[in-house]
């Protein structure tokens, strides 16, 4: 089995990406994000896609890429503070957007990828986010049902990987991206490292190689900080 | 310091007295994060972030970041020996199953029935409420730490909260520059004022109805 491509144009090029698609992607910040997939993506045109990110990438970087050019129509996201180009299409109407508190958002894509159908939490019970949903009372607590979310495609950034699709991520760059390797009917998976089958200890695979359907070794420039801080010379910090 | 600078300092030092040795806690951010650098020597106290990181250490060194390694202000930070790293779910079965001791998080408005509101205001950008929500219906212990009133002087600390709701009756303590208040059946408890303020002046400043009894100082 060779689930290896050359590269994201030639992954976008075998998952035949239509317009209209629903793309669940990876990342925190800007850390963790499928770059190299965003860039292809951008370049290959299509266009209003659903994108289900917890962030909206920056102005100049990750999803804010595709913003830029206007291809995306609706994000379903928990936080989108940082991105200009987001907020003006936005507010302009242009952009539909679904705020999911971010647990929430975490296992509606978990849910997705493993094929349950729904589930009862307590997270936003009381507020806008239950208005519409079913609220039910389990053991005394009330809980609200949220939905799946599975996308025609999932996007995912990992440190290591094989050509059979077995991942593995690196500090807190892991953030959505296992989840979100479960969550796509199509998966692919960009990698710093793609390594001969056996180089990963089975024992250290996050992300098992059935979830992913092609996976490609990404250039990578310097990676982007979002927020650079450092303690005080001598002493400590948060 | 300015004023301001200086009452933040007194509301994180206060929050720091919330910490308990062997504490799993998630810091909110901003003024929340700070409380980090009161952990009082010697408490073991392990702090989770929420992009999938437990036992979150100091910033680190200049020229020591790592863009793989931030927390959820996407700050750059370390661990500390004995941190792991998981997934967004992971991270939030944490939070939302109860393992989440305590969780320490800014405010805009709180109410007497322990009501939070902190991440929209009507007709301004909205930017999204991250993890806020699961935090507060999931973590044992939500504590709200902000200033007592806004820069207009109209209290934060009401009746009932206008602004959009981040969770219902979910927080337990109010740490401001003023006073801490506790939530409790009964309603809002006066149970410190800070140093130099009184409790008239507290009430005042207040458009909640406090419970007051016995009112100590904060010891800050």
């Amino acid at each position: 089995m060779n689930k290896a491509v050359r590269d994201a144009r030639e992954a976008l090029e075998k998952a035949a990406i239509q317009d209209g698609a629903t793309i669940v992607l990876g990342g925190f910040g800007l850390t963790g994000l499928p770059e190299n997939l965003i860039v292809a993506l951008r370049d290959s045109g299509v266009k209003d896609l659903t994108c289900v990110s917890n962030n909206a990438g920056v102005d100049d970087w990750g999803l804010g890429l595709l913003l830029q050019t206007r291809q995306i129509r609706k994000m379903i996201s928990s936080y989108v503070g940082e991105n200009q180009t987001f907020e003006r299409q936005y507010l302009s109407g242009e952009l539909d957007v679904e705020l999911v508190p971010q647990g929430t958002l975490a296992e509606r894509i978990r849910a997705g990828g493993a094929g349950i159908g729904g589930f009862y939490t307590p997270t936003g019970v009381g507020t806008v986010v239950a208005e519409g949903k079913e609220i039910r009372v389990i053991q005394g607590r009330e809980y609200v049902l949220e939905a799946p979310i599975r996308g025609d495609f999932a996007f995912v950034k990992a440190w290591k990987g094989d050509r059979l699709g077995n991942l593995v991520y690196r500090m807190s760059a892991r953030n959505f991206n296992p989840v979100a390797a479960t969550a796509g009917n199509v998966t692919l998976a960009e990698v710093e490292n793609l390594v001969q089958p056996g180089e990963i200890d089975p024992d250290h695979v996050i992300t098992p190689g059935i979830f992913v359907d092609y996976i490609f070794q990404g250039t990578y420039g310097p990676k982007r900080i979002e927020k650079r801080t450092n303690r005080p010379a001598g002493g400590a910090g948060a | 310091m300015d004023p301001s600078e200086l009452k933040k300092e007194r509301i994180v030092r206060r929050a720091a007295q919330e910490l308990k040795d062997g504490f799993y806690v998630n810091l909110g951010i901003g003024m929340p994060t700070l409380v980090a650098n009161y952990i009082p020597p010697g408490m073991d106290v392990i702090l989770q972030s929420e992009n999938g990181v437990l036992g979150v250490g100091p910033y680190p060194e200049k020229g020591r970041e790592d863009a793989d390694l931030i927390n959820a202000g996407k700050e750059t930070i370390t661990v500390l020996p004995g941190a792991s790293f998981f997934s967004s779910a992971d991270s939030f079965a944490m939070v939302r199953g109860g393992h989440v001791d305590l969780t320490i998080l800014g405010g805009m408005e709180v109410d007497q029935e322990g009501n939070l509101a902190n991440w929209m205001i009507p007709g301004k950008m909205v930017k999204g409420m991250g993890g806020a929500m699961d935090l507060v219906a999931g973590a044992k212990r939500v504590v709200v730490t902000m200033l007592h009133t806004s820069k207009d002087g109209a209290s934060k600390v009401l009746r009932k909260c206008a602004l959009p709701l981040t969770g219902r009756k979910v927080v337990n303590t109010i740490i401001t520059d003023l006073a801490v208040l506790e939530v409790t059946p009964q309603g809002l408890r006066l149970a410190e004022r800070a140093p130099g303020v009184t409790v008239d002046e507290i009430l005042k400043a207040t458009e909640a109805e406090l419970l007051v009894d016995e009112v100590v100082e904060m010891p800050v």
